[in-house]
């Protein structure tokens, strides 16, 4: 067994001394009897080798996949070795909130920067620190429009299930409108006009949406300007290394899962979600903030600012009551922007799009079609006689974790930078022989 | 120039209303660094919070001591916060067209209090 | 420090994409970005000398000791690291098939079992974090509520003393807060609790030991007062280190429950978070649980919806490697290990408040912190608890927790954790008492700490009356 308490046997008999105690449960004295646990109902402490032992066994119960054609929230991209060394260091890791801000200029600089690149993505003015992920960054960012007057969240029929279920979780049902569709796979522009009134507080999309498809994000952006509701956007941050941004789509908030900026699929967290605004709503913004200033000398120094938004000041007032947020999350991100850089962004991102437009070719040659007529970034939902599960088994025999089945017919197909043509003809060919 | 028992003071201007913070409020708060008013327009109610202010470490309410309608803001306050920790008593926050007042107290009462 | 935007040159870069090896396919014009988007431009070995940097002006456990009350900053064990770090771990992806991901449910659901040991209840393991495991735990007691039709219990009963995210937590839930008082010593106002009680109380939310560090002595009285007006009792499980294998909250008469992960099972706090807050309950309230939790069925693990579960609070599962950690952690510890680590963590904080009583002096024992006031200090010599913290910064060792709870004046709350040893609490002391002494001969030097850091004291006043909040890349 390993205890990690540094304490010999001397050292808890000198320090029970100068506490005129003889025995360790004499520590425990206030706690009434009938609250004592007679013997705690675990197994005896194991050395390290034998745990080490026992949780690798665990790990490998779990199926690796080295093709994966699934994302649906969460994508397989390449880390860059230097992202995956540099935010292991210990003083990362161990570090705790840097409220004390000259022992955490290191920390706190992170955040900084972190905010920068995350306003830089999203074209927006202000960054907070992070929040667990990108579905509950969109049920605080609601949080922020809302007001006494206005209630209504009016949600794109196209946000992930997940995402829906959270908010639905966060908000009172009946303030959560689903908007209707059109014949692309979109949110339906006129009819959306006929949900917006005086008691909307705000619009959500997710950009591209679940289904892989590009929203008319623009429009809605305007649409919502016209009625004076604000627009939250969700966006997946590779795409935006190609599409349009949220500030090109007059978005108030950008909200989103920032996984796929350098961070393992490991099951689906810790994630990250980013959050950014504009400056009129920085004051609404929930969560650390990571502000510059000077110290006494007048050098620059970076301080978390505007706390008194924060529960630890506004207690029942504060209108968002996050603490722990996935700081470690946001600096692996923004080291793996920092090595991106503009272009290595765009390159992945042009990367996927293609990568996915010639699955989407090979499939439609086999005799699928798609279910959704508007373009696509890299995720495509396809449609065929081939019985889903069947299709995947095939896959699956052969090492590749196909697309997400939707139901019997439909699949839900992701494809990034991870794959080359040459996988790609294999999943063709497997499909072709295995079930064709 | 009237107050009330939150540290609030309310002084007749024409047939308007000033309202602000009491020096002592400004001090026990520190450094004041934001403000957020109401609306021109927006009813006040007597005893009912209408403002706030923040400093770096804490935020209070701010209770109007009149019940009425607010006349006019004061820009100047939201861009230079520090003007209430110089000058409590010129730097107004609401100007209110008054409807009713609320329990008021003297100086001299308010004095009393926080002594 | 430089920033990284500071080390970007045009053309310098550390990343090559993956050649591209199908046509390349060319989105429509009218869904391109045409603002630019500015990243750093940087190579290799200047990212590495950059985080380096960054990394060297940062302190966590590792660097030294970190007594920071309410905040539970032990040593994180190497072991978990490497366990969270396995390959079939983290390549897992979340929407693979049930019977491909026994391990990684297997690991939850052995996790709840180890929690449901040392706590008493049923776990959902979903929640990112304290907080949030705090609102799961409160929208459960609204939704016990209102499936019995009681839909007039909507007030929460507060201690004053109580984490600021007790309050927020239950505003965000929708239920109005009432404030009660503490006695002096922090405990719960007995009498301010019946007269808050009524059928309008949804339930009552405490930290035991509270945050002043002392067992509340009267829980069963507390815990049948609010029982017997209709309400549930929460645990805000930040304290749960002091007690882990000693007192279960559930046998203290609790019903719901959440426990920091990165606090008590010695995961990292990663400079703020990931942390992971797994919210509990006792078995009458079990259905309520956020979904998904997993299950064993014959000898799989599947995963499973609560009957009347409040719902998913986040997507996915939690954060599920901060799980693997804690999982290897009480692996290690086992049984006794569990027991000695609280034992260690209270001995600590009672051995380091004996040696503080030169400068305090309490009476009475603590559990796993104490709180000291510096309200004589700073009325004799003007030296705040807020300058005494940051003198220890010029020692290496990071300040208390300052000025929490509100209830004690110039308040610093210690917090050693069982991972420190007796010779760095011995050094502690010397150097805190140190410290007060010199407030009585140069209390100047202490108002200006600290000296050795990388800044000096920052001007937080300036950053929220002008909020500077990203780097201005037109300035560079």
């Amino acid at each position: 067994m390993s205890t990690y308490t540094p304490h010999t046997q001397k050292e808890v008999q000198e320090m029970l001394k100068e506490l005129n105690l003889t025995s360790l449960h004499e520590l425990y004295k206030p706690i009434p009897k009938e609250c004592l646990l007679q013997k705690l109902d675990l197994p005896s402490g194991l050395s390290q080798f034998e745990v080490e032992k026992m949780v690798k066994s665990l790990a490998q119960k779990n199926r690796l996949y080295p093709i994966i054609l699934r994302g649906a929230g969460a994508y397989h991209h390449y880390i860059p070795p230097v992202v995956r060394e540099m935010s292991k260091r210990s003083e990362f890791v161990t570090a705790y909130t840097p409220y004390q801000a000259e022992m955490s200029q290191g920390i706190l600089q992170s955040i900084f920067e972190y905010q920068t690149m995350i306003c830089e993505l999203t074209g927006l003015d202000v960054s907070n620190a992070s929040h667990y992920d990108g579905a509950t960054a969109a049920a605080e960012a609601y949080f922020m429009c809302k007001d006494k007057k206005r209630s209504k969240l009016i949600v794109s029929p196209f946000i992930k299930e997940s995402t829906l279920e959270v908010l639905q979780t966060y908000i009172n049902n009946s303030d959560i409108v689903v908007a209707p569709q059109n014949d692309f796979g979109k949110i339906d522009l006129e009819k959306l006009t006929k949900l917006f009134d005086d008691t909307t507080a705000a619009i959500y999309i997710e950009q591209p949406a679940k289904n892989g498809v590009i929203e008319d994000a623009k429009k809605v952006g305007e649409l919502a300007k016209d009625y004076g509701v604000k627009f939250i956007m969700g966006v997946y941050p590779i795409a935006m290394g190609l599409i349009k941004k949220p500030s090109e789509c007059l978005a108030d908030i950008a909200v989103g899962e920032g996984q796929s900026l350098g961070l393992n699929l490991a099951f689906g967290g810790p994630y990250l979600g980013f959050m950014a605004t504009k400056t009129a709503l920085q004051r609404k913004l929930p969560g650390r903030i990571v502000g510059e200033t000077v110290d006494a000398k007048g050098s620059k120094a970076y301080v978390l600012t505007l706390q008194a938004r924060e529960q630890h000041i506004r207690r029942e007032k504060a209108s968002s009551n996050i603490c722990s947020n996935q700081a470690h999350c946001a600096l692996t991100a923004a080291m793996y922007l920092a090595t991106m850089g503009q272009k290595g962004l765009k390159d992945v991102a042009l990367a996927c799009v293609s990568n996915a437009h010639y699955l989407k070719d090979q499939l439609l040659s086999l005799g699928f079609s798609l279910k959704y007529k508007g373009e696509f970034f890299n995720e495509f939902v396809t449609v065929s006689d081939i019985d889903s599960k069947m299709l995947l088994y095939e896959l699956e025999k052969n090492d590749i974790l196909g697309g997400l089945p939707l139901s019997s017919k439909e699949i839900l197909w992701c494809v990034t930078e991870t794959v080359t043509r040459k996988d790609l003809d294999r999943v063709v060919e497997i499909i072709k022989g295995g079930v064709c | 120039m009237k107050f009330t028992s939150t540290h609030e003071w309310v002084k007749k201007e024409g047939n308007l209303s000033a309202v602000g913070i009491t020096e002592y409020a400004a001090g026990e708060l520190g450094d004041i660094v934001f403000v957020q008013l109401p609306e021109v327009g927006d009813n006040v109610v007597a005893g009912e919070a209408f403002a706030e202010v923040e400093s770096v470490k804490a935020v209070e309410s701010v209770l109007s001591p009149v019940t009425g309608i607010v006349k006019a803001i004061n820009e100047e306050i939201i861009d230079s916060p520090e003007l209430i920790n110089e000058d409590a008593y010129s730097a107004w926050f609401v100007k209110v067209q008054v409807e009713q007042e609320g329990e008021l107290i003297s100086q001299q009462e308010y004095l009393d209090l926080i002594k | 420090m430089l920033t990284i935007y500071q080390r970007s040159k045009i053309g310098a870069k550390s990343f090559e994409a993956p050649f591209i090896t199908v046509p390349k396919y060319a989105l429509d014009d009218k869904y391109l970005g045409k603002e630019e988007t500015i990243l750093p431009s940087v190579s290799e070995i200047d990212i590495v000398r950059h985080y380096t940097k960054l990394s060297q002006n940062a302190f966590g456990v590792d660097n030294g000791f970190y007594p920071l009350g309410s905040c539970t900053m032990k040593y994180n064990p190497k072991l978990n690291e490497i366990t969270a770090s396995l390959d079939g771990f983290t390549s897992v992806h979340p929407l693979q098939e049930e019977k491909s991901v026994q391990g990684c449910l297997c690991l939850m659901y052995e996790l709840s079992q180890q929690l449901k040991a040392i706590t008493g209840m049923n776990f959902s393991l979903q929640p990112a974090a304290g907080a949030h495991g705090e609102l799961a735990g409160l929208m459960i007691m609204k939704a016990y509520h209102e499936s019995r039709n009681d839909f007039k219990r909507t007030k929460i009963i507060i201690p004053n003393s109580a984490h600021g995210t007790n309050p927020a937590s239950a505003a965000l839930a929708g239920m109005e807060i009432i404030n009660i008082p503490s006695l002096d010593d922090g405990s719960v106002d007995i009498i301010a609790l019946k007269n808050a009680c009524g059928d309008d109380t949804a339930g009552f939310m405490l930290t035991n030991p509270n945050t002043l560090g002392l067992f509340e002595e009267k829980i069963m009285e507390i815990n049948k007062i609010v029982h017997k007006c209709g309400g549930l009792m929460y645990y805000d499980g930040a304290n749960l280190n002091a007690i882990m294998g000693i007192a279960r909250p559930l046998d203290m008469g609790f019903d719901i429950m959440h426990i920091n992960l990165h606090k008590t099972f010695s995961t990292p706090h990663g400079g703020g978070g990931p942390g992971s807050g797994p919210v509990g309950c006792a078995d009458f309230l079990q259905q309520f649980l956020p979904s998904p939790i997993v299950i064993k069925e014959n000898d799989n693990y599947i995963f499973h919806k609560p009957s009347k579960s409040i719902g998913k609070v986040k997507n996915f599962y939690g954060n599920f490697l901060v799980m693997v950690k804690a999982y290897t952690y009480i692996l290690t510890l086992g049984a006794e290990g569990i027991v000695g680590a609280a034992q260690k963590a209270v001995l600590n904080a009672n051995y380091l408040k004996e040696k503080l009583r030169e400068i305090y002096y309490t009476k009475g024992s603590c559990m796993h912190e104490f709180v000291l006031s510096m309200q004589k200090v700073k009325e004799d010599t003007k030296v705040t608890a807020l300058d005494i913290a940051k003198a220890m910064i010029d020692k290496n060792i990071h300040p208390p927790t300052m000025y929490f709870p509100a209830i004690v004046q110039e308040a610093l709350m210690f917090e050693p954790t069982e991972t420190e040893s007796k010779t760095t609490l011995d050094n502690a002391a010397k150097v805190i008492i140190d410290i007060v002494k010199k407030a009585y001969v140069s209390a100047d030097e202490l108002h200006s700490a600290p000296k050795k850091a990388y800044i000096t004291r920052p001007d937080e006043t300036l950053a929220a009356r002008n909020p500077k909040l990203r780097i201005d890349l037109a300035k560079g």
